[in-house]
Formats: structure tokens, sequence, C-alpha cells
């Protein structure tokens, strides 16, 4: 079943053509990855998927109905939940906290019930509290709950990233170099988390840079350079093809 | 857990009781007049706070929304209506026959017919929700020096509209303003006989207040508006409604602006442009920035501290002198406020060096 669809999908940044005419599904479950050189406008495409960025043209559906033209808050609430390539952790919030902001969707208490505090505003918030924690216990940080979540090592920060995207319970998490800045012991760690993560339902779709991680844990993968899809298919078959290696490794008689 | 959280507040309202008892004992009940009045604008600051500290919005147009609440309430109150009531206006007849105005007499002993305080209070609040509405909307969308010069614009017209505005009295403001009667036997006005009493209401109103915002901060809510105050781009891919929650958040504390406002109008008997001063907006971020930012007790100790010193005449003539120079300092030497400067920490550090 086709979960997310991009269709024909441009941006264009002045004169600068960051994504040009892409188009691929993801279906529901897998694991699907983009990879392309730096600047072959992954995190563009990520973003204009998430919201951040208004498409020039182009559609993306979301579970049959389109996405493109709306907020971030609106994708979110439908159930695509993402993180960001620089960590964007809240500072002076708890890694509870962080979690539990990811619970908004899943939430309601406004801002009355925000001040009287009613029985079942009091309710929610333990439930939300209850099931950030559970999550920081799945991704094996529960120990640091309680420490400011900026001053934790850049792992754990991810760590805690990746719990407050799935507090919302997404259908589709977005993943945005999830291995950046992360050497090869917490690199095999992230591929063990996103595997758990998987089989807990959730589609993943990845963007990334390092090529052992997309490889060994991905089921699709789609190559972009220049703005432009190159090659989508499964891993060993994206390993053999002659256009990737080029951008990769350059021409052979360069 | 509940008890732990409403301690300090139980401390507070012992420690408000107890300043009365010293002034009763000590033959100072006249310090409770500028206590009162404190009171009112510390219920503005812990507002203000909400929207600097945890939502990371500036204004500088916060006197505005006092001086519009204050100056609603007070225009109502003491606008005569017999003429219109005379000529046969149809709306104003029905306002009487519903029991929504008053008759009484003013200073100098005519009869006056205007409209009954509770209504102007409300109207007033429904007139301040509008307007941040509508200011807000537009100039929320901007950041950082941007919404901060966009609101500094709104209190100049505002300020400006009722210097030059006869219906509100114009450099000499509103005077002759009615009291308050909020229950029967209990009246905001400034009586000498009223004095105790009204030092209780600003108390009660003020602890009111301080208890829904620390609520709400200690919320889902809350921690949307901290999530915003951290990354807004976060917060939105969270699944917060960044914009919206940034307005409520403006328009609630243009209303508590507004309620002090209200409530000092008719406790001082009357209103004057200076509250709707720029200065006055400065001097309630200063006080923001001494306590903390994001630290409703540190505003609210802070708010009681500095204008109860101000009003009591402390700072002389440099008064506005006072506050700039306070908010360059604490700009530059305690950005996290006074209350959490870390003259310990150095102790520790230095010790643990050695």
């Amino acid at each position: 079943m086709t979960l997310l669809d991009i269709k024909n999908v441009n941006k264009h940044f002045g004169g600068l053509q960051a994504v040009s005419q892409v188009s691929f599904t993801v279906q529901k479950g897998m694991i699907k990855s983009v990879i392309g050189p730096n600047g072959a406008g992954k995190t563009t495409l990520f973003n204009l998927i998430s919201g951040n960025l208004p498409l020039s043209s182009g559609q993306i559906f979301f579970d049959g109905k389109a996405i493109h033209g709306m907020q971030p808050y609106q994708i979110a609430r439908r159930g695509i939940s993402r993180t960001f390539q620089n960590i964007k952790l809240f500072p002076g919030l708890t890694a509870l906290e962080n979690v539990m902001i990811g619970r908004h969707t899943r939430s309601r208490a406004g801002f009355i019930a925000g001040m009287f505090h009613f029985p079942a505003t009091r309710r929610e918030e333990d439930a939300i509290r209850e099931k950030s924690f559970e999550l920081l216990q799945l991704l094996e940080i529960s120990q640091y709950a309680d420490v400011d979540a900026s001053s934790l090592a850049f792992g754990q920060q991810r760590a805690v990233e990746f719990a407050r995207a799935l507090a919302s319970e997404p259908t589709l998490l977005l993943l945005d170099e999830p291995a950046a800045g992360l050497n090869i012991y917490e690199t095999a760690e992230i591929a063990r988390l996103i595997m758990k993560i998987k089989s807990q339902g959730i589609t993943v779709l990845l963007v990334e840079h390092d090529m052992s991680l997309v490889m060994d844990i991905s089921d699709q993968i789609v190559v972009l350079s220049f703005g432009q899809k190159i090659a989508e298919d499964i891993p060993s078959s994206i390993q053999q093809n002659k256009e990737v290696i080029q951008i990769y490794l350059g021409d052979a008689d360069a | 857990m509940k008890t732990r959280k409403y301690f300090p507040i139980f401390v507070l309202g012992l420690v408000l009781a107890g300043i009365q008892q010293l002034t009763q004992m000590t033959g100072t009940v006249y310090y409770l007049t500028q206590m009162t009045m404190t009171t009112y604008y510390a219920l503005l600051i812990i507002g203000l706070c909400l929207v600097m500290g945890y939502a990371g919005q500036i204004s500088l147009g916060h006197a505005g929304f006092f001086a519009i609440g204050g100056y609603t309430s007070a225009v109502l109150t003491t606008y005569d209506l017999t003429p219109l009531l005379n000529n046969g206006n149809s709306f104003i007849s029905l306002l009487s026959a519903s029991g929504l105005l008053v008759s009484r007499e003013n200073l100098y002993g005519e009869a006056l017919l205007s409209v009954n305080p509770w209504i102007a209070c409300i109207t007033a609040i429904i007139v301040t929700v509008v307007i941040a509405f509508l200011i807000g909307i537009p100039v929320l969308k901007l950041k950082g020096h941007y919404l901060a010069m966009a609101t500094l614009g709104f209190g100049i017209i505002i300020f400006r509209v009722v210097l030059a505005t006869e219906i509100f009295g114009e450099a000499d403001g509103i005077s002759d303003v009615p009291g308050f009667p909020l229950f029967p036997g209990i009246i905001v006005n400034g009586d000498f006989s009223n004095r105790v009493q009204n030092y209780y209401i600003a108390c009660i109103l003020l602890i009111i207040g301080f208890i829904l915002l620390q609520n709400l901060i200690d919320s889902r809510v809350g921690r949307a508006l901290r999530a915003i105050h951290g990354s807004e781009e976060a917060a939105n891919a969270m699944g917060v409604n960044t914009s919206r929650y940034k307005l409520y958040t403006f328009v609630l504390s243009a209303v508590f602006a507004a309620i002090a406002g209200i409530f000092l109008t008719h406790y001082n008997g009357g209103i004057g442009p200076s509250e709707a001063g720029i200065m006055k907006s400065v001097r309630y971020v200063a006080i923001v920035a001494i306590g903390g930012m994001a630290n409703l007790w540190g505003a609210l100790i802070m708010a009681a501290l500095l204008n109860f010193l101000s009003l009591r005449g402390m700072f002389g003539s440099y008064d506005d002198a006072v506050f700039g120079a306070i908010l360059i300092i604490i700009m530059l030497f305690a950005p996290h406020g006074v209350l959490r400067l870390p003259l310990w920490h150095f102790f520790k550090k230095s010790s643990s060096n050695t």
C-alpha cells in the first residue's frame, strides 16, 4: 500500500533548481532511503515533505490525501513526524519534557484547561508523562529523563530526538541524516534503533550520507544528484549502478 | 505534590498579610496605598512575563493595553448619558431599562447617569481582546527587533490617541471615576476607610492571576510555549500551531494588563496619559528582565520591589532614567536576572579549583 506519493516535485531558490521533477512512492512498513552527494537536494526534499518549505510545483500525497501547501503543524497532525539534521531539541527543557512536546498532537488541553488544571487535564498530563517515559525506555535513555536535553552527549540527543518524533505515534517517520556527526559505533547503534522503530510498524523515510547505514537497513533507495532522481532500486542493485558509482566516486577516466 | 506546588503561594499570602499587619502596628498604613498600586502593576508584569519569558516574544506596548482597559472603563463610568436618554436614544433607554446604567452624583452634586462598573469592566476587557487580536495577528509574524519596534509603534499610537482625544480628557486624563463595587460591601476605590480592604482585593486578584499563569506554564500549553521559545521550526514540526499559541498568549497578557488598568483606574479615581507612555512599557520590560525573563516569581518580586520604590518617590526625578539604567546593567551583567546571579557559584568554583 502506498503511504507517501511524491509527484513531479520541483523547488527552486531564485535561479537555483534544488529539486527537479522528483517522483517516487514510499510503501507502508518499509525503510526507504534518499541518498546523494552534498547539495543533491536531499534535505530540501525533506523540508518540502514536512511543509517547512513550500513547493514550487508538484504534488505530495500522504495516505491518499494531498498535503502540499499545508503548514508543518498540520502535516504533523496527519501522522508525519520528523527529526532534524542539526538536532533541534528544545533547550532548557529536560529530555522527558522534550519527548512530552512530541505528544502535542495526541493531547488536547488548551489555554483554559491549562490555567484551571481540571481533573481531566491532570489525567491527560499524567498520560503524556507516562507515554513519554516509555519512549525514553524504548530508546534506552530513560536514565537521562530529568537531565536538561541540551547538556546530553550528541548521540543521546539524537536518541531523545527520535523519542520525541515517535511520541506523536506517527505512521511515517522522516529521519534527516540521523548518522551525521556520529562515530561508527554510534552509527551502528542508530541503525539498530531504526530497525527497532520499523518493527513497531512505522514506515521510515531516511535521508542519509553514510553509505554503510543506508545499505544495511534500507528496503529501497532513491539516488538524487543535482536535484534530479537518477536511480531508484533495492540496495544491492544501487551498489552496482554505474551512474551512482560515478557520482559518488567520480569518472573512471577523471 | 499539589501541596508543594501551592506552598510558596500560601507563603506569599502570609507575607502580604504580614505586611498589612506591620503597617498597622508601625502606624504606616499610608504605605498600603502604594502597595495596592504596586500589586496592580505586578498583575500586568506577570502577564508580560508569560509573553516574554516563556513564549519568547517581546512587547513594548503593554502600557497601551493597560491604558485601553483603564480608559475604556473610565469613559464608560464617567460619561454622562442623561442628554442621550432625554433625546430618546433607543439604545440608551434599553440599557437604562435593563438596569445596566447607574445614576449617581458627580463632584459638584449634579446627577449623572453612566454605565454600571461591571458592564464597563467587561466591555473594557472585550475591547482589549479585540484590539490585541487586531494588533497581534499582523505583528506577531515579526521576530526580534522588528516585533519590538512594531509593538513600540502600537504603544506610541495609543499614547498619542489618548493625548489628543477629547473624550479621553487629552493631557488631563479622566478624573472622578467612581468606585467599582465588586460585591455588596466590597468596593474598589481610594477612600481612606477602604484602604486595607482594597489592599486585600488587589492581593487576592494578583494571587489568582499568579496561580492561573503558573498552572498554564505547567501544562501542555506552557510546554508548547517554551518549545516555541527554543525553536519555532521544531515546535511547528511537532504539531504546535505556533502562530496561534503566540497570538493567544499575547491576548491573554493584554487581558492581564487591561484588568490591572481597570482596577487601578477605579482605585485611583482616574487615569492620565502617563499610564500609556512609552517609558511605562519600557519599565515593565525592564522589570521582567530583572526578574529573570522565564521566571514568574522573579517578575513578581521585582515588580513589587521596584514599583513600590518608584511610587514612594525613591528615584526622584530620575525615575525613568533609573529603569533605563537597570535595563542596561541587567542585559550586560545578569541576563538571567538578579535572582539567578551565580554569586555562590563563584565561591564554589574557586574553592573546587584550589
